[in-house]
Parts: C-alpha cells; sequence; structure tokens
C-alpha cells in the first residue's frame, strides 16, 4: 500500500512540474507568435492545460470541489476561441 | 487491500499517460515551424492529456471518495469543442495568409473564408518575411 501510495504522490508530482512546463511553453508561443492564429492556438492550449492542473489539484486535495471550476472554465475556454476567432475572421463577433 | 493497491497503479499509470501526451503537445506547438502543422500537436493536449488526468480523477473519487463520474461531462465537452475550435483556428490561419491557400474559384465566386472587407485581406508583414 505504502510503495503503491507513494509512486502516485511521485506521478502527482511530476505531472503538476510537466504541466507547468507545458504552461509555460504554451506562453512562450504567445509570445513569439508570429501569426493571430498561432496566438489563439497557444491560448486554448493554454485553457486546457489549466483544466488538467485544477484536475490535479483536486486529486492531491482530495477534494471534488474542483470540478465546478474546470467545468467553467472549459466551457468559457471554448466560447473565448470561438470568439477570438470570429472577430479575426468577420471584424465582429455578433453581426 | 489488493485492489486498493491495483487501483493506485492505474491512477499512476493515468496520470503519467496524460502528462506525457500534454508535455508532447506542448513541445508540438514550440517546435513546428508552420501554423498549420502546429495545429495538429495541441489536439493530443485536448483528448489523450487532459483525457487520462480526468480518468485519473474519476478512478481516484470513485475508490477513496464518494465516486461519482462528473468528470465525464467535462471530458465529453472537451471532446465535442475541440474540433470547432480547431476548424476556426484553420480559418483564422487561411484567413491570414499563413499557410498554403486553396485554388482559386471558376467564375467571380470567392472562398467564404476570405469574403470580408479588402483592408483586413493584406498579409502579415512578419508572413512575407519567412
Amino acid at each position: 500500500m505504502t510503495l503503491a501510495m507513494d509512486l502516485m504522490n511521485y506521478a502527482l508530482i511530476a505531472a503538476f512540474v510537466v504541466i507547468g512546463l507545458c504552461q509555460m511553453m504554451a506562453m512562450i508561443r504567445v509570445v513569439i507568435g508570429p501569426s493571430t492564429g498561432d496566438r489563439i492556438l497557444a491560448l486554448d492550449t493554454m485553457v486546457v492545460n489549466a483544466i488538467g492542473l485544477i484536475v490535479l489539484m483536486g486529486i492531491a486535495q482530495g477534494t471534488r470541489v474542483y470540478f465546478e471550476v474546470s467545468l467553467i472554465i472549459a466551457m468559457l475556454g471554448f466560447v473565448s476561441t470561438v470568439a477570438y476567432a470570429r472577430f479575426v475572421l468577420r471584424g465582429d463577433i455578433i453581426e | 487491500m489488493t485492489y486498493e493497491i491495483v487501483t493506485l497503479y492505474v491512477i499512476t499509470f493515468c496520470l503519467i499517460v496524460g502528462a506525457a501526451f500534454t508535455l508532447i503537445g506542448a513541445i508540438g506547438l514550440l517546435k513546428f515551424n508552420d501554423s498549420m502543422t502546429r495545429l495538429h500537436a495541441p489536439t493530443k493536449v485536448g483528448t489523450v492529456g487532459v483525457g487520462g488526468l480526468l480518468l485519473a480523477s474519476i478512478i481516484y473519487n470513485g475508490v477513496f471518495g464518494e465516486g461519482a463520474m462528473h468528470e465525464t461531462l467535462i471530458m465529453a465537452f472537451l471532446f465535442v469543442t475541440a474540433p470547432i475550435s480547431a476548424n476556426f483556428i484553420a480559418k483564422v490561419n487561411m484567413h491570414r495568409r499563413a499557410c498554403d491557400q486553396p485554388p482559386e474559384l471558376p467564375g467571380d465566386e470567392q472562398w467564404a473564408t476570405f469574403d470580408l472587407v479588402e483592408t483586413d485581406n493584406t498579409p502579415d508583414a512578419d508572413t512575407i518575411s519567412q
């Protein structure tokens, strides 16, 4: 039991570090661009990574309170991606 | 007892797979050198990456908590919306002339993606220099 528990805790810490690193990589892509599509894509990836981080935090603390947070972030991320893309495509969000 | 140990190993496996695919997606997002190629890497993050982490959360809460399948909602939502946003981003790439262009249409017709005010159709300065 203890060995498996230790292993899971190490995997949890490793996942935290790796996803934090991925978040930083996506941030670099947001900064260097070069085109608008890349920036939208990188922001979308950052939203998905944030959902992953929140789910990991839920496992680490053993609570379920973060479920609603991640669901709302998923919805907001999709809507904001579509709104940004639509703004670039049409020059307006709601025509 | 044995059941819980096996579950912990399964959770560990799911966490490692999810984190590895997230890392692969981020490296692809950073290293690929074309807008449309870059579009393909983060799809791994949106499906297997977050899917693995959510699966680990489902199993953990099912064995050590009250046990509910709420995370499948997030998974279903992400799986449904990922292709839509990818389609929109591809359209933005085409619209900003950041990739290979589709062939000309016969007659006076134009692709609907390019249908906009004239001032917006000028290509980006850094897109030309590539």
